[in-house]
């Protein structure tokens, strides 16, 4: 091949007059593949530092005075500016400025054209729009244009013609349907070179209408003798039977007879017409099966086997592109068939064994062949081979070897992973690689090849690694380590040890559901909460940027810092340490005030100091200290939260005792079995990336809210029947508890990532009764407003007067309503309120009955009362008949209507609506419109 | 052979070349997708293995001199990214197609996937064979033949697929054109 190039450089000698750089300079010294260098050409080092000095955007490269003269001296603006002076003119364009400016003048000037029907440019204008689609500029007006010279006669017309078809149009044109008619004439054409034209846009633009259409001829086609016809007939099948599955069975006998061929252009084309044959229909692979596994058989030999073939070489390997394409079809035919796999086991070991290895034509058929011998069922002695392959590649020095080792490894997993598992260490090195593409290659590879033996090494491995890696890949490489260690953590110190480590080591990039499901685990053991907090502590002491580290230490200090401070349940393992109390508040406090820390974990110190108060009797004065310093924060979050533990350490002494009591066990099958069920959940709606994450957390953190959302109910209890303090106080008091409950919701509302997980805090404040209630698919704020109907965020203020006055009527607590969903305020103006109330059915998800209540705010009755809504498509809506179509002044009469909605995206879209209202006030016709997208969720 | 795009792209990041196959995409999107895939490979150094995931591409590309070569193909792992779920997070999908994967048990396709190292070569081929036309290709040769190329590469690949790899049937009807004027 090299001397093929050679050769015709000598013969061609005229590349004297400009200054290039061809493109086959030999450029890399470490070229991937050596065997590309061809002859030397011009110096490298000069084309270097031509381009270093070359302001981006603008090309001197080649520019020579010529150009520059010919760029002056043509106006390149008239119409019949040459292609050659356009392109220059727009080489010329020093910034994108100019570009546009001359792109969109010659864009004018094709446009006068066509408009005048100018057809000695029209092959002109098609090559300009070419160009200039290229650059990114909008050429729709040139589209009539190349149909125009696809029906013209001449041949270098049709030529351009069909390639502006091809750039410039696709198949959703409808301007397509026009060329059926040329299509067709010129599949029927004389000269075979049209006809290849014809096939050629046919093949690549073809809609499922044309192929209908035009599939007879193409059938025709296939028959010819032409070599050329034949091959490009074979490939425009291919996209009809894509287009037209049903059109299969058409194709697959003169597909057969197309693996007979010599020629290797029909032959790679027909192995692809039948390898996309085997794709759609069933049928056609069995027929293909019987009658083709021979032939190909006997195509590989041949080409395996065949003397230098000057045309079709490649490195001293004939034709790769067929090898490949042939060893791809056999997989097809062998996968899952024991009897072809048996009658080309035979050629593949050939393959494999004579395949030479030193030059990537060479290791791409490898590659294929291993490939083709994962995927049918090839004798144990074949899979030695093709992992032995595999083995060589990957300790092969040029990176793209190893990349598609890995790729292959990956799949060779299924098939024996014992084979893969001896090239661990391997793999591992390449986890440590400079090349990102290859790193995340090995690290899927290694976390497929973790298993129960193995795990506590690889995990060391990678833990060691993660310190010193690059800061782009410590993401992955956190989230598959956390990830190891959560599904293969035998013994639960170990878990918390390596936890631990990731979390200092990287704990920015650890996802809020890894270290939530930490701290669940740390709640289960009641015997290693000790140690969980000491070695927390002592990892806060050494990485305090980490801010999933500092939050779980945040935590687990709240909640056990007397074990942090007494040393309970120390191990043998564990080197003993003194921290007094005051050490624990300082932990917080510098958390609380250092710069960098979030409201999330602010809010979290702030609960972890208020349990600590009274842990730490002694340092409750500082505590308190440090509260009142948030009391003025200008964030509302903690200004609040400063305001309520304030109240409660200075008002409240008598129960705050009981108020911060240890957060109930988390129950860790109920958070596993959300985190399954979230997952699952995503999987079924198949939504985009970006959508996932917030799901997850949320639905994550229902998990963890759940349990704590009945013990407010007992808390509510507590306050009302047991506290021997004075009614007045009481009544602030829950109100104050209220406040503290709404404050989650409405925050929750807003930043949903944040007020979840405070939400998960405060609801679990001094809750000593063991929950076991586990409502049915409930959110976290559902599973609140269970208890608090009314905690709706907008309609937040005023029902906290609501609830207390039902609590001083009748003493009942809210609980025991427990309505599924709390009613909403749909709409609110001046004149008019509608409310919402929603009842279901617990067999059926997706229906929800809505009762509106339409109030009249106004001083004047409404006649005519009419209610309208609108719904987005995946809703169904049934309105029943309203009540009355009159509606008292001020209030003194309500309408009521029923409506049934069937949400039958039900848990992937929420409900929306719009509403309109018409209404007559003293005859004159009034109409209020408005949407409502304050449904709660979960409907 | 599942070749979505060939693009031809100079080092300052202009494009020189640009075809699409059996591909949708408005202006707007393309020109974003070049923008994105020419970031990506420039940025890397020539120790680095010669292809990138991006989208639902895997590209694999070649630097010539000051031209780079980079042809998109069907990321074989499309289809398990569909599945993907578990502790989905941005970055972390890699990782859950992986187990959706393996929770599958199965190879989904045997033959959706490409041979990486194959397009390499048909790139190889590609330039060689525009070398033997031109006669030392460099960039400008493409530029001011622009259609010249397109006519090759026509030859080359049809629909996605190659058609064919010896290098005088590619170039017989170019040079008949050629004389024909």
């Amino acid at each position: 091949m090299a001397d093929g190039v050679v050769r015709s450089k000598k013969t061609q000698n005229k590349t004297v007059a400009r200054p290039r750089t061809a493109l086959l300079t030999p450029f890399l010294s470490s070229n991937p593949c050596p065997d590309l260098d061809l002859c030397p050409r011009f110096s490298l080092s000069e084309s270097r530092r031509s381009s270093s000095s070359r302001v981006a955007g603008v090309e001197d490269e080649g520019r020579t005075l010529e150009d520059f003269s010919a760029a002056l001296a043509m106006n390149p603006f008239s119409s019949g500016t040459r292609l050659r002076d356009m392109i220059k003119a727009i080489r010329a364009c020093k910034t994108a400025a100019e570009e546009r400016a001359v792109v969109r003048k010659e864009c004018a000037a094709i446009r006068s054209s066509i408009s005048e029907n100018d057809q000695d440019y029209s092959h002109r204008n098609i090559a300009k729009l070419m160009f200039i689609h290229m650059l990114g500029y909008p050429t729709h007006f040139g589209q009539m244009e190349c149909l125009k010279l696809i029906a013209s006669a001449g041949f270098p017309e049709k030529r351009i013609g069909y390639l502006g078809l091809m750039l410039l149009l696709d198949e959703r044109q409808e301007v397509l349907m026009l060329v059926t008619n040329s299509l067709k004439q010129d599949l029927g054409h004389t000269n075979q070179y049209i006809v290849g034209l014809a096939l050629c846009a046919l093949g690549n633009i073809c809609s499922a209408e044309m192929a209908r259409d035009l599939a007879p001829e193409v059938e025709r086609l296939l028959l010819t003798r032409d070599p050329n016809i034949k091959k490009k007939a074979a490939l425009c099948s291919i996209r009809i039977i894509r287009k037209v599955p049903d059109l299969a069975e058409n194709f697959s006998s003169p597909a057969t007879s197309l693996l007979k061929e010599k020629h290797h252009g029909v032959l790679i084309a027909g192995v692809q017409l039948c390898t996309d044959l085997c794709k759609v229909s069933e049928d056609a692979s069995n027929h293909l099966r019987k009658n083709c596994t021979e032939g190909l058989v006997r195509i590989l030999k041949d080409i395996c086997n065949s003397p230098y073939a000057p045309e079709y070489d490649i490195a001293g390997i004939t034709d790769p592109f067929l090898h490949i394409r042939v060893l791809r079809l056999l997989r097809m035919l062998g996968h899952g068939d024991a009897d072809t796999s048996e009658y080309i086991n035979d050629i593949l070991a050939q393959v494999a064994s004579k395949t030479e290895s030193n030059k990537n034509a060479g290791n791409a058929i490898l590659y294929e062949c291993v490939e083709t011998i994962m995927g049918i069922e090839a004798t144990s002695g074949l899979r030695v081979l093709a992992i032995n392959i595999l083995g060589r590649f990957l300790s092969n020095r040029d990176n793209n070897i190893r990349y598609v080792a890995l790729n292959m490894l990956m799949k060779a997993i299924s098939v024996d992973s014992q084979a893969v598992q001896r090239h661990r260490t391997t793999i591992l090195e390449c986890v440590k690689d400079s090349d990102a593409s290859i790193r995340k290659r090995a690290l899927e590879l290694v976390f497929l090849l973790v298993n129960d033996t193995n795990a506590k090494p690889l995990t060391k491995e990678l833990i060691d690694y993660l310190e010193v890696s690059d800061q782009d890949f410590k993401g992955d490489l956190t989230s598959k380590i956390c990830s190891i260690i959560e599904k293969f953590s035998q013994e639960k110190k170990w878990y918390i040890d390596q936890m631990v480590k990731v979390l200092s080591l990287a704990g920015n990039y650890v996802k809020d559901n890894v270290w939530h499901a930490l701290i669940v685990a740390i709640s289960n053991a009641p015997d290693l909460q000790g140690y969980s907090v000491r070695s927390l502590y002592k990892a806060f002491q050494l990485s305090s940027e980490q801010v999933s580290l500092v939050q779980v230490t945040i935590w687990c200090i709240g909640e056990y810092g007397e074990m942090l401070v007494n040393n309970v349940g120390v191990l043998q393992v564990e080197e003993p340490m003194t921290v007094t109390e005051s050490d624990a508040v300082d932990v917080l406090e510098s958390c609380l005030t250092h710069h960098s820390t979030d409201i999330t974990t602010q809010s979290m110190c702030l609960i972890a100091l208020l349990k600590l108060s009274s842990r730490f009797p002694p340092s409750s004065g500082r505590v308190k200290e440090i509260i009142t310093t948030h009391i003025g924060s200008v964030v509302l979050e903690l200004q609040q939260r400063a305001i309520e533990f304030n109240s409660i350490i200075q008002r409240h002494q008598n129960i705050k005792s009981s108020l911060v009591e240890r957060m109930p066990v988390l129950d860790e099958s109920t958070f596993i079995s959300k985190r399954a069920g979230s997952s699952q959940a995503n999987i079924s709606t198949e939504k985009s990336n970006q959508q996932l994450p917030s799901g997850a957390s949320l639905k994550l953190s229902n998990g963890v809210a759940k349990p704590a959302a009945s013990p407010l109910v007992d808390l509510l209890d507590l306050s009302l029947d047991d506290t021997p303090v004075p009614t007045s106080t009481s009544n602030d008091f829950l109100h104050d508890l209220l406040d503290v409950g709404l404050t989650n919701s409405s925050s929750s509302g807003v930043a949903s990532a944040s007020g979840t997980d405070i939400l998960m805090d405060l609801l679990s404040i001094g809750t000593p009764v063991q929950s076991n209630t586990t409502p049915e698919n409930g959110s976290s704020i559902k599973g609140f407003n269970d208890i608090l109907p009314i905690a709706k965020p907008n309609t937040a203020t005023v029902q906290v007067v609501d609830l207390l006055d039902g609590l001083a009527s009748n003493g009942s607590h809210p609980g025991a309503q427990s309505p599924v969903h709390p009613s909403i305020t749909a709409y609110q103006s001046s004149t008019l309120k509608i409310t919402f109330s929603f009842t279901k059915q617990p067999d059926k998800p997706q229906v929800t009955q809505i009762h509106a209540t339409f109030m009249n705010l106004s001083s004047e009755a409404y006649t005519d009362f009419i209610f309208q809504a609108a719904v987005p498509k995946f809703i169904q809506l049934h309105l029943d008949p309203a009540n009355s179509n009159h509606l008292p002044a001020s209030g003194n009469g309500r309408i009521t209507q029923t409506f049934t909605i069937t949400n039958t995206q039900h848990g992937q879209k929420p409900l929306a609506m719009r509403i309109r209202i018409a209404y007559k006030v003293s005859n004159q016709e009034r109409l209020e419109q408005g949407q409502i997208n304050n449904f709660p969720p979960g409907l | 052979m599942g070749i979505r795009f060939v693009l031809l792209v100079n080092k300052q990041g202009q494009t020189r070349l640009a075809q699409y196959y059996a591909e949708h995409l408005t202006l707007d999107e393309r020109r974003a997708l070049e923008g994105e895939i020419v970031r990506k490979c420039l940025a890397r150094t020539e120790q680095q293995c010669s292809f990138v995931e991006h989208r639902n591409y895997k590209i694999v590309y070649r630097r010539y001199a000051s031209l780079f070569f980079l042809v998109g193909v069907d990321n074989d792992e499309q289809m398990e990214y569909t599945y993907c779920g578990s502790f989905t997070h941005g970055r972390s999908k890699q990782f859950s197609s992986v187990i959706a994967y393996v929770a599958m048990g199965a190879v989904v396709d045997v033959i959706a996937y490409v041979n990486e190292l194959a397009i390499l070569e048909f790139i190889h081929l590609f330039v060689e064979t525009m070398d033997r036309h031109f006669g030392n290709v460099c960039e400008l040769d493409i530029m001011f033949h622009l259609e010249k190329a397109h006519f090759m590469l026509e030859e080359m690949v049809m629909n996605g697929c190659i058609v064919e790899t010896s290098k005088s049937n590619i170039l017989a009807p170019i040079q008949l054109m050629e004389k024909a004027s």
